[in-house]
């Protein structure tokens, strides 16, 4: 597969502060990869680097293996987190604008302009003033003006913030459709929720370093198989000494004569060896291999274990 | 290899013509530029206009009773295009009468005793009294007592008028090649200090508004999006070269349509620009003339000495070519020194408040020329108005106050190298700052914050 961009070991100082220290990425062509990481991570930093606002001050940065170069813009679509228009600038006139300013020409651009507003309802809107939209419409015409030169490549700083969830649906299909069409999408959010369901790739980035990437799938794997939730027919709560030092009791909740369980095991001993004692203890009703998020996953690295469910647990 | 870079060139002239374009357009289409640009040459023609009105364009003829109880004046009066003047026989009383049925504008009472006392005089009106019939009158009342003394002391006037020399020192330039120019220095003066405040108004107006515009981006927050089409220090550019165009247009239409105007009047009122050329004016020595002939040739210096002669004949004296010229010059060249200032500074700030500690250290210079624009005007080649106007700093103002009084092709060129050299040393310092501070956000920009971002690369 080929990768349509790469970062590597890009480092950012601003005066003492450093941003970036020695991070790479690798983005394969027609994916949607998801850069996450808490605020203040270096996300934005990096997202400007890539779109050529700012430069980094070590690394090298490619696109489609070619060094990245300033006429690549013409090939990118962003929409940075802090979004903006023109308050005093008609809406149409300031789409074919900033469409211009992407190298497209002024009837070309109004003519995909037209499609995209028809699409998105914000036809009427067109001679209106920005500062006369809601904040919704807004966002979709900066959503248009992101896409209208059909970029290969997008970048979304933080997408679906502002919107209500009818369109961050709505754009979610956009976004899908846009992939399946070519292009390929980078996200940052530190709202890892919110991404995990559409990204094929993952960076993680916290304090200016990547600490984690690869595929979803791929690490989802890495980081499972070692919590588990069982059901149990007994009628007290488990404890830590029915089960070996290898396994770790780590709640229990007990309802209806049934003895529910999470435990977690070291990572060198197999589901089956788990099972097996607990068959020993008494009849197993369900066995379940509980699948961290990415959430689960990057206070992991951070902190060094998987947050603690307390929910459904009696101690 | 060649055509790559044309393209490339291409490319980025065609961004930045898109932005000029923008910035332009969304200016000039404002509904407070449009009524500017028409008020402005309403207001200079008028300039231009009304002392001439004033002085020559009366309503209508000013009627005036002339009741002459010592019978020697009443026919000295002769009327003229804004005095009407009837003598009257009979009592004073029976005058002011027809003055309030509305016959008379005024009525003149010279009692018997005028000539002996003449604050016996008296101008009676039902309003308020006509300014300049008073005076009128009294020049010829002063005249015809002269007279009657002069006769009594058995001196011909014709005489008196030979001895009598008005004295007007013609302040002739001459140059190195022999080339002799008349100077007016009064006008000279004006035309300085209103194109020395021109161009501050001017640098002040158009520089702000590039100060606005980059804090707009950057409040606004669209500025990223640009950027990530194309570099700040096009944007900057562009931002700086469109707003320029707007002042420029502005100034543009502002002369043209000054003329128009003025231009209009006079053809639609030829006379009220008609004044005796001065050349015939001056008397020459060398001819002999009769009294009479020279009774005629002080009236017209007289007239072509009224300020709204002086006025006409220092217009006509004014290089006009020279002064826009050299007005579109120093204009351009203030504006975008200036402007490129503002612009860093809309974008250190985040907000308009923050702007004041930098606006003031980068304005002081520009009201420093107008404070010093006083001491040039009086001495305008002198050391201090030289190094003023080679200073980019403050040459845009100094140099227009000086060109009316004439500037030496050497100082024009050493002020217009430096000027160049500094906006693009201005450009070049702002576009750090700018390129930094657009996207820096939340953290308050303070001097030594500034000089690392200068230093940054």
């Amino acid at each position: 597969m080929n990768n349509i961009f790469q970062a590597e070991h890009i480092t950012k100082n601003y005066n003492q502060f450093c941003a970036l220290d020695d991070v790479s990425i690798t983005v394969p062509e027609q994916s949607i990869f998801g850069l996450l990481g808490p605020n203040g991570a270096g996300k934005t930093t990096l997202i400007r680097i890539i779109n050529q606002i700012i430069a980094p001050d070590a690394g090298r940065l490619f696109y489609s293996g070619i060094p990245l170069k300033p006429e690549h813009v013409q090939q990118i679509g962003y929409l940075p987190e802090e979004r903006g228009l023109y308050k005093k600038m008609k809406v149409g006139e300031q789409a074919v604008y900033l469409a211009r300013l992407k190298g497209l020409d002024a009837a070309e651009a109004r003519k995909q302009l037209r499609t995209w507003f028809e699409k998105f309802d914000l036809t009427h809107w067109w001679n209106k003033k920005v500062e006369e939209l809601s904040k919704g419409m807004q966002q979709k015409v900066q959503f248009i003006v992101t896409v209208l030169h059909r970029p290969k490549l997008l970048i979304f700083d933080e997408p679906f913030s502002g919107f209500d969830p009818i369109n961050v649906n709505l754009l979610k299909q956009e976004i899908l459709k846009l992939r399946k069409e070519g292009a390929t999408i980078i996200f940052s959010t530190h709202n890892m929720g919110s991404v995990e369901e559409l990204c094929d790739y993952i960076a993680l980035i916290n304090k200016s370093k990547k600490i984690l990437d690869g595929s979803v799938e791929a690490i989802r794997k890495e980081y499972s198989g070692h919590l588990f939730q069982v059901e149990m027919d007994m009628n007290k709560p488990m404890t830590p000494s029915m089960l070996d030092s290898r396994f770790e009791l780590i709640g229990t909740t007990m309802k209806n004569g049934i003895s529910r369980a999470r435990i977690r095991s070291d990572g060198h001993s197999t589901p089956n060896e788990l099972l097996g004692q607990l068959m020993n203890i008494s009849q197993v009703l369900s066995f379940n291999e509980l699948i961290p998020s990415m959430n689960d996953i990057f206070i992991k690295h951070v902190t060094g274990h998987f947050p603690v469910n307390n929910e459904d647990s009696t101690e | 290899m060649y055509t790559a870079a044309k393209y490339k060139l291409q490319a980025n002239m065609n961004k930045i013509s898109t932005i000029i374009q923008r910035e332009y357009l969304s200016r000039v289409r404002k509904k407070s530029f449009i009524v500017m640009t028409l008020l402005g040459p309403i207001l200079l023609a008028s300039l231009m206009i009304a002392p001439v009105i004033v002085t020559k364009l009366s309503d209508r003829q000013y009627k005036v009773a002339i009741v002459d109880h010592t019978h020697l004046f009443y026919d000295r009066f002769r009327d003229t295009n804004n005095f009407l003047f009837t003598g009257l026989s009979g009592s004073i009383d029976r005058a002011i009468e027809l003055m309030h049925e509305g016959r008379f504008d005024a009525v003149l009472h010279i009692p018997e005793i005028a000539f002996e006392a003449p604050s016996s005089l008296r101008l009676f009106s039902e309003k308020a009294t006509n300014l300049n019939a008073k005076i009128h009158i009294e020049n010829i009342l002063r005249q015809e007592f002269e007279n009657l003394k002069l006769e009594a002391a058995g001196i011909d006037r014709g005489v008196l008028l030979g001895i009598d020399t008005p004295l007007s020192i013609a302040a002739i330039r001459i140059k190195k090649d022999g080339l002799e120019q008349t100077d007016y220095p009064e006008i000279s003066l004006a035309l300085g200090i209103i194109s020395g405040i021109l161009i501050y108004i001017f640098i002040f107006l158009f520089g702000s508004q590039v100060l606005r515009g980059v804090m707009e981006e950057k409040t606004s927050r669209i500025v990223e999006i640009i950027v990530s089409s194309v570099k700040p220090f096009q944007l900057m550019m562009g931002k700086i070269i469109g707003v320029g165009l707007v002042g420029l247009t502005q100034f543009l239409i502002w002369i043209v349509l000054t003329f128009a105007i003025v231009g209009t009047v006079r053809t639609a009122a030829p006379g009220l620009f008609r004044f005796t050329p001065d050349e015939q004016v001056y008397l020459t020595t060398s001819q002999v003339l009769n009294p009479q002939e020279m009774q005629e040739r002080m009236e017209a210096v007289q007239q072509a000495n009224t300020p709204a002669g002086q006025v006409i004949k220092g217009l006509m004296a004014i290089n006009f070519p020279v002064m826009i010229g050299a007005f579109i010059f120093y204009f351009l060249g203030g504006f975008l020194l200036y402007s490129a200032l503002f612009a860093a500074i809309g974008a250190a700030v985040d907000s308009e408040a923050d702007t004041q500690q930098f606006m003031f250290p980068v304005t002081i210079p520009l009201i420093f020329s107008i404070i010093m624009a006083q001491m040039v005007m009086l001495n305008p080649s002198g050391p201090v108005a030289f190094w003023l106007s080679v200073i980019p700093l403050t040459s845009p103002v100094i140099m227009m106050v000086r060109i009316p009084f004439g500037v030496p092709y050497a100082d024009l060129i050493i002020s217009a190298v430096c000027l160049v050299a500094g906006f693009i040393f201005s450009t070049w310092l702002a576009g750090k700052i700018y390129r930094t501070g657009i996207l820096m956000y939340g953290k308050k920009a303070s001097y030594a914050e500034l000089w690392k971002w200068i230093r940054h690369h």
